[in-house]
């Protein structure tokens, strides 16, 4: 009997050592079925390969206008294509679907011309009609692929272009097969940066008339990258799009988007070599990769703002010399240190640096307690007052860690004998009571989709956002005209000069602190070349090769 | 035992009522949670309608039993599609994890606990209580980062989480991926299925293999001591048929309590297994479910669940009237 039992321990022991000893050469044939060829700077191109990109979330659903999370549009943005796309690395517009487009003189109406030999996916060619059902579908509620009733919505398209009677595009005119014709009620200065959000990628009627509610599950569109398969939680495969126009592109075989949403697990696994790339790297982590042979760190520009903002409408943050102590009160540099690992710059405006109409010659409050206490003496608060610091439950790219940072301006508040209590609450019932006004200070951000100024300060800060939107409560009617008329104005420079007077008056009210523009960070193994990950979180990986050292 | 089965009708309806008014009493608006941060308020209100919210309790109530009495568990808010069969690929997994948690506590536990009981005090005894008093009080999360940063990462060794390897998918059949290779016939891709399950079973077999252990060891110690094992030893009985065949019968009733309640126990392990793994299993499911603020997948996550519970300790039930007839319902 003796026997028996040894043997169960020698073949558990065994069959453990087995298993491991089988992983050995599973790593080298992951890449191995690709041809290479020297590219002549030392380094082999290999054509083909399949990238792993591993992010911390599932996507909600394929369907590019019926989403707004960051993870959805990062696959969509493989499988669909938009009228505009935007640089590589930034918001500046070049050609995407459309080659040519212009607004007439009024800024009432665009003439785009659309590229020629494009197919979907499926099979059908891209044209003028496929536009107008697309933007169609997204506007009119009632429209046959609209699919309302079955839970979608348009979320972004009714914040960019207007829900209804507010819908900025009154009709969209066929011209001839590869032109189509978009006619507004009024002009719209971001109108093309708006065009080019990846939310507007333009799907195949073929396959909405097909598939129906479930397109969401089976997205066709004309980009570098077909849809495979989906296995919710798991992982998205895309395979490479053989009939793409653009010649040569893509490099790779494939795309998989693995979920892995543990940040450690998903540092582990690139480390072992299970995957390729990763998003939403710690910045507490950043040093470990850096240490390590074989990978590298990708930075994307900030496009983001994360804040404290006041409710302006209550005691006594309705006095802006509060307002403004607390801006000389916290000290910026500190906080990125602390909280975000070096990865942001510091912020003095509500928009991010490299935005059309960011105005640098504003002066950001310096750093001074003492300038705090003087403030705070002039409004009457000497000796201090007691409040709630609404802190976020959750991180967000722009907060890694909310509470560590409010935990910081707690501190630095207490040398002025301010009393800041935290309070946390869940994420749904947060967001739910700032849009009310419950609170006194709160800790928020805000990302940007298409890299147009309006999208941050016409949100936020625009008296048309109370309630909702704007949560700070601000409202200043000279601020109000100047963000609407840099709307309605379709020239570049001129809707800079509006947005550079309204941060002025901003800046003078205080209605937030601006904290930080942070820096997301991605690592990756350094087989790969070609990638530039782009500020709006979706990049193309059609210029994307692995390379082999 | 039809008493027994009877029984079950009260418990799975009460299951309806609680999971139901859980979910209706925690705070929070799923429409925004749905739509995200930047969402604007109209857009909220339409769906808030759409989705029924703003209806009373009991009437919500109502047509959530209506639902489920004609086999309709709802459509999930996030993805659009019908719960009943969104669930399964989630409920295999787990199924093929827990199965292979619950074989390997099994295994290891009573055999260990047996060898202890039959070796009493020796070194091997020691050892063992050791190791089971070490994995009774591990914190299975710890437990699965320790395995992850040593047999992952630095052994390299077996993969960090996931189910399959990314780069060779598995094509599912059945969705319990070890069956559906060898009914593909891809033996490469049954070692792969296999490697992916050794760390997260062992992280989440853990401690009810230690608890198994130490309660065969205490059961098999008192029976050991009883008259009619002493009977048998005296008829001249090979120790081996004396603990396997005579003592093990009698001492395994404690033991399969422990195993039925464990066996339930591990369904909740298996939530915090599942994320640190990235084991798309039924924990994630209804994890991302709360997250997403998808009342029809919490309610119908938490309610499969527990009825899975329900009938867990039923199988039990009757297995102890199977082995000993004393017992009955």
């Amino acid at each position: 009997m003796k026997k028996v039992k040894m043997n169960l321990i020698s073949v558990s022991c065994l069959s453990l050592l087995l298993l491991a000893a089988c992983g050995g050469d599973e790593d080298t044939a992951s890449d191995g079925n690709t041809d290479t060829n020297d590219n002549g700077n030392g380094t082999e191109q290999t054509d083909g390969g399949v990238l792993i990109f591993a992010r911390g979330g599932d996507s909600q659903g394929l369907d590019p206008g019926a989403v707004t999370d960051g993870e959805s549009s990062r696959v969509t943005k493989q499988i669909y294509e938009t009228l505009i796309e935007f640089e590589q690395d930034s918001f500046e517009l070049k050609e995407g679907l459309a080659t040519n487009w212009e607004p007439s003189e009024d800024g009432l109406s665009y003439v785009f011309t659309l590229r020629e030999g494009v197919t979907f996916h499926d099979g059908t060619p891209f044209n003028a009609e496929a536009v107008k059902v697309n933007f169609e579908r997204w506007a009119d509620p009632d429209h046959e692929f609209a699919f309302r009733d079955e839970g979608y919505t348009y979320s972004v398209y009714g914040t960019l272009f207007g829900v209804g009677e507010e819908d900025v595009i009154e009709e969209i005119n066929v011209v001839s097969d590869y032109e189509v014709e978009f006619v507004l009620n009024e002009p719209l200065g971001a109108f093309l940066q708006n065009v080019a959000a990846s939310y507007f990628g333009i799907i195949s009627p073929a396959a909405l008339e097909e598939y129906g509610t479930d397109i969401d599950e089976n997205p066709v569109g004309t980009g570098p990258f077909k849809f495979e398969s989906w296995q919710r939680d798991s992982s998205i495969v895309l395979k490479k799009n053989e009939d793409y126009w653009e010649e040569g592109l893509p490099y790779l075989d494939g795309v998989t988007f693995s979920v892995i949403g543990d940040n450690s697990a998903r540092l582990s696994s690139l480390m072992s070599g299970d995957i390729d790339l990763m998003d939403g790297l710690s910045p507490d982590d950043i040093a470990q990769v850096e240490g390590a042979d074989g990978f590298e760190i990708f930075e994307r520009v900030p496009n983001n703002i994360g804040y404290l903002g006041f409710n302006t409408e209550v005691e006594p943050f309705d006095d802006p010399l509060v307002r403004k102590a607390f801006n000389h009160a916290i000290d910026k540099e500190g906080v990125i240190a602390a909280v975000y690992g070096g990865q942001a710059t510091p912020a003095k405006n509500a928009i991010p640096e490299d935005y059309l109409g960011h105005n640098d010659d504003i002066e950001d409050y310096e750093y001074d307690l003492d300038l705090a206490k003087e403030l705070l003496a002039e409004a009457g608060l000497e000796d201090g007052f007691e409040f709630d610091l609404w802190t976020m439950p959750v991180a967000r790219p722009y907060m890694p860690n909310p509470m560590r940072a409010a935990e910081l301006i707690q501190a630095e508040l207490s040398e002025l004998n301010i009393t800041a209590n935290i309070v946390e609450k869940e994420w749904a019932v947060y967001l739910e009571e700032i849009e009310l006004g419950y609170h006194d200070v709160f800790m928020l951000g805000w990302s940007g989709v298409n890299g147009d100024a309006d999208y941050f300060l016409g949100t936020i800060l625009h008296t048309d956002g109370i309630p909702g939107s704007n949560q700070t409560f601000y409202s200043n009617e000279e601020v109000d005209a100047l963000l609407d008329q840099a709307k309605r104005t379709v020239d570049p420079d001129e809707r800079a000069n509006f947005y550079e007077e309204a941060q002025v008056l901003i800046h003078e009210d205080a209605p937030m602190v601006p904290l930080v523009h942070s820096i997301p960070v991605l690592a990756g193994s350094d087989i790969i070349s070609g990638y530039v990950p782009h500020p709006s979180t979706s990049e193309s990986l059609k210029h994307v090769s692995l390379t082999n050292q | 035992m039809l008493r027994r089965i009877a029984l079950l009708i009260p418990v799975l309806i009460g299951m309806t009522v609680v999971t139901f008014s859980i979910i209706w009493l925690i705070p929070g608006n799923p429409a925004q949670t749905i739509l995200g941060e930047q969402a604007s308020p109209q857009a909220i209100a339409e769906l808030e309608d759409q989705l029924g919210l703003n209806n009373p309790f009991w009437v919500q109530y109502g047509s959530y039993i209506g639902d489920l009495l004609t086999g309709d568990l709802g459509v999930s808010m996030r993805t659009n599609n019908e719960i009943i069969t969104e669930i399964w690929p989630y409920l295999a997994a787990t199924m093929e994890l827990t199965f292979f948690a619950m074989l390997f506590a099994i295994i290891i536990g009573v055999n260990a606990g047996i060898v202890s009981a039959w070796k009493q005090n020796s070194f091997f005894d020691y050892a063992c209580m050791l190791i089971a008093l070490v994995g009774v009080s591990m914190p299975v999360f710890w437990l699965a980062l320790m395995e992850q940063w040593i047999f992952a990462q630095e052994l390299g060794w077996l993969p960090t989480v996931g189910r399959s390897d990314p780069r060779a998918p598995i094509e599912p059949i059945t969705h319990f991926y070890i069956i559906d290779t060898l009914l593909r016939g891809n033996f490469d891709q049954t070692i792969t299925a296999i490697r992916h399950l050794v760390l997260p079973v062992i992280a989440l077999g853990t401690i009810p293999m230690a608890i198994i252990a130490r309660m065969t060891r205490s059961s098999m110690l008192e029976v050991l001591r009883s008259d009619y094992i002493r009977t048998v030893q005296a008829k001249g009985s090979s120790q081996g048929i004396v603990v396997y065949k005579h003592a093990l019968k009698n001492a395994f009733i404690p033991v399969l309590t422990v195993v039925g309640l464990q066996a339930g126990a591990l369904l909740g392990g298996a939530i915090l297994t599942e994320t640190i793994f990235s084991w798309p299993g039924v924990g994630r499911y209804i994890y991302e479910g709360i997250s997403y603020r998808d009342y029809p997948v919490i309610q119908s996550g938490i309610l499969i669940v527990a009825t899975i519970f329900v009938f867990i300790n039923l199988i039990v039930d009757l297995l102890y009237a199977s082995i000993d007839p004393r017992i009955k319902y």
